[in-house]
């Protein structure tokens, strides 16, 4: 029988590895993700989690060791936030250019200097061009559906591309919740065992990741973004897929709320989209006509679910909880280039808000749509992007 | 063990026709090194010369699965594939991290230290020409103290890394020195290693024409004379216990080494030299001698 | 070189490289000096071959020596170690 338990979204990913029978574990700690890989090393210490851990010196390491295991073969988890994210810069790109379908859990949190722990976007967003399918979860089942569900894709033929499964740090990371865990059975037929493309094997000799040069390296890199572009196709598939099986169903790629008849939509990511489904009932009660649609997939970017949003409103309200300095919002930009080749584009303003863990509520969003709503009526923009609660 | 070369298979795992320099040193090593473990090996190899001599896509000269890697990153990757195998019970396959000194010393030496603290079965190799060869010689940890290099125009003025040592301070199982110069010394301590569980680590000096500055027929000289003259010491260290090999067990006197000056004057890079350059050096080679020899007297590091 | 793929759909998912003899080509091609065995003179003490960096030396039947031309770079390492001077290193074109 599925169970549910109470716990917090960084067990919940702990119990997600497991059932996703991850076969090498290799992490680091760091905070706020550092109870996912301890209660991973309980799981394995206890003989409930049949998998080999190794236990790192850095997240450098820790991502080169996945890229190792699953380069010989097997299925591997990490989790990481933050510094440790930024840290494995490199390794990402290397991973995703091998093409192993690695899983790895963020938790997101704030960059330094000076050392701040709480929730922000800006560690993964600007992982964005690593090659990593990248999702956002709003609270701990979609963060226990969405580590299997990437297994599920990344290992997919079409797309052998490696998955972040991000959630911000506390509101999710320590923050209980009920969570309906399957029977494992179920969860083995939905991911069956792992059969990587290639490993290394001493009856097929190769070379992986010798020199490439200018003849050859496009193409390599198109092959890649063709593997994006198959992951989009299938995300809502296995999002379906997993809701027959499981009971829940997420969002595919855009998770959307009362956007049909909106003029306006307020459009977020992770756990602001919860606080904004809030301040639209709130105010519909008041007979503004908003609805939100919560950004679940960053990469590959959904662009032409952007594109169908943008036809039938007035206006877009973004809100991003990180900064691409001396740009904007990172979702706000991504959404402005998916239009632009877009007739009728709907009014675009961005907003700011939450860096480093500062709150934002369904109050905090009601501000913003209130704000954007006085601009839609104006019919212009005042300001492109605007930091909320700023003590300017 | 191999007690002559012509008990070495004939067959070949570095394919003729790869890329590196004529009269690599490091070329015949990785001859050496299929010699002695076969073809049941996965290499793992960061950015190095190694990264290069094999050649482009979709060839290579290494007919063993090679996983190529982040500079930094051997020990860790290493600790990956070998959790993998275990994972799989594929028994039969040694797992060698294949790294140069910049590699190993510099930029790697944390995974490398990780990988060895957590005692991750696989055999580790440096292999030492005593500067970032790959980008042209530039100065690494591992580069003697005088040595030209692109970076230390006119020499450098810090001593090398002692590595093994370092090595030898996480009480690693096996460790050992090498040179190509002495292939059947070095065959033997590939196929000990292979014997051995956990972490082993071998330091091979690699003398290198292009970076050193000298012929490229005197490669085997030139590592020979290192040895003769002291300035590389042949040794292992089996579970803590320091023991050298030959040749070097008969250079213990100082009398029967001859002068480093020797070594010395036929690199290039050494052009710079003074007198008392000279004369620090050999006093430091000797001092070394000492330490090595009270470690082999009292047996433990 | 006959196993170079035309297009994308023939590529491995990525940088997957296959053991090839002559990777970088025919690296002969490189030598200014060819090694020559005086072969009266050869002791058959396969030194030449264990320390050939290009494995262009093949160690044949009787342990003698036989350079392939198409791979030698002529570093001329085998003459300088031969203990009884059998291989001597002649300019290429004379």
């Amino acid at each position: 029988m599925a169970q549910t338990v109470i716990d917090t979204a960084n067990h919940i990913a702990a119990y997600a590895a497991k059932a996703a029978r991850a076969q090498v574990v290799a992490a680091y700690p760091i905070t706020p993700q550092t109870s996912i890989v301890e209660r991973i090393a309980e799981l394995v210490e206890s003989g409930e989690m049949d998998a080999e851990y190794i236990r790192v010196e850095s997240e450098h390491s820790a991502m080169s060791a996945c890229i190792g295991a699953a380069a010989g073969g097997v299925r591997t988890f990490t989790a990481t936030s933050s510094h440790g994210l930024v840290l494995m810069h490199e390794a990402l790109h290397w991973a995703s250019g091998s093409r192993l379908p690695i899983t790895m859990s963020v938790v997101n949190r704030a960059l330094g200097p000076g050392w701040n722990i709480w929730a922000d976007f800006t560690d993964s967003m600007s992982q964005r061009d690593t090659g990593w399918i990248q999702f956002y979860c709003a609270d701990n089942q979609e963060v226990f559906d969405t580590i299997i569900q990437a297994y599920k894709l990344c290992e997919n033929e079409r797309v052998l591309l490696p998955a972040m499964v991000c959630l911000e740090a506390f509101t999710l990371s320590h923050t209980y919740m009920p969570v309906k865990i399957p029977d494992q059975e179920k969860i083995d037929e939905f991911l069956p065992p792992y059969k990587p493309k290639w490993f290394l094997d001493v009856n097929n000799p190769f070379s992986h990741a010798n020199l490439v040069s200018p003849e050859w390296y496009m193409e390599f890199r198109y092959m890649m973004q063709e593997a994006m572009e198959n992951a989009k196709q299938l995300i809502p598939e296995i999002g379906k897929e997993c809701g027959k099986y499981f009971g829940f169903e997420h969002g595919g790629l855009i998770d959307k709320y009362k956007c049909e008849d909106a003029d306006l939509i307020l459009l977020t990511m992770g756990t602001i989209g919860r606080e904004a489904k809030i301040a639209v009932d709130n105010l519909r009660k008041e007979g503004f006509k908003v609805g939100t649609a919560r950004v679940r997939v960053f990469r590959p970017f959904p662009k032409e679910e952007i594109r169908k949003l943008a036809e039938n409103t007035q206006m877009f309200a973004i809100i991003d909880r990180g900064i691409s300095f001396g740009m904007e919002g990172f979702l706000a930009e991504e959404i402005k280039a998916s239009l632009y080749n877009h007739e009728d584009r709907p009014l675009i303003a961005g907003f700011v808000a939450g860096l480093g863990g500062r709150d934002v509520t369904f109050k905090t969003i009601e501000k913003i749509a209130r704000k954007s709503s006085e601009w839609m009526q104006a019919g212009k923009v005042e300001k492109e992007t605007l930091w909320v609660d700023l003590r300017e | 063990m191999a007690g002559s070369i012509k008990e070495l298979s004939k067959e070949e795992y570095l394919l003729k026709g790869h890329g590196a320099c004529a009269g690599c040193s490091l070329a015949i090593s990785l001859r050496l090194l299929f010699k002695a473990l076969g073809n049941k090996i996965v290499m793992v190899v960061p950015a190095c010369c190694t990264s290069v001599i094999p050649g482009p896509y979709p060839y290579t000269s290494l007919a063993v699965p090679v996983q190529n890697m982040l500079f930094e990153a051997t020990g860790a990757t290493a600790s990956g594939v070998v959790a993998a195998f275990h994972r799989r019970g594929i028994k039969d396959v040694t797992v060698v991290g294949w790294a140069g000194d910049g590699g190993t010393v510099d930029i790697g030496i944390q995974a490398l230290s990780g990988a060895a603290e957590r005692g991750t079965d696989f055999i580790y190799i440096c292999y030492d020409n005593e500067a970032y060869g790959n980008t042209g010689m530039q100065r690494s940890g591992a580069t003697p103290y005088g040595a030209w290099t692109t970076t230390t125009p006119t020499g450098k003025k810090e001593r090398k890394k002692d590595t093994p040592f370092i090595m030898a301070a996480h009480r690693i199982p096996y460790i050992a020195t090498a040179c190509s110069s002495y292939p059947i010394d070095f065959i033997n301590k590939l196929r000990k290693a292979k014997e051995i569980e956990g972490t082993k680590y071998i330091h091979i000096l690699a003398p290198c024409p292009t970076g050193w500055r000298y012929d490229t027929s005197k490669t085997v000289e030139i590592g020979r004379l290192a040895v003769q003259t002291g300035m590389w010491v042949l040794f292992e260290i089996e579970n803590g216990k320091f023991k050298f090999n030959p040749p070097s067990n008969r250079l213990i006197d100082k009398a029967k080494r001859r002068p480093v000056k020797e070594y010395l004057t036929l690199q290039g890079r050494f052009r710079n030299l003074t007198e008392d350059d000279i004369e620090r050096i050999q006093k430091w080679v000797d001092e070394d001698w000492e330490r090595y020899c009270k470690l082999a007297s009292n047996q433990y590091v | 070189m006959s196993i170079a793929p035309k297009t994308c759909k023939e590529m491995p998912v990525t940088t997957l490289s296959i053991p090839t003899v002559g990777s970088m080509g025919k690296t002969g091609s490189w030598r200014t000096f060819r090694p020559v065995v005086d072969y009266s003179k050869c002791t058959r003490c396969t030194l030449c071959w264990i320390y050939c960096p290009d494995g262009a030396i093949t160690r044949q039947e009787d342990d003698s020596p036989k350079i392939d031309y198409d791979y030698c770079k002529g570093c001329g390492i085998c003459s300088n170690e031969c203990p009884v001077k059998a291989i001597t290193m002649e300019r290429e074109g004379e």
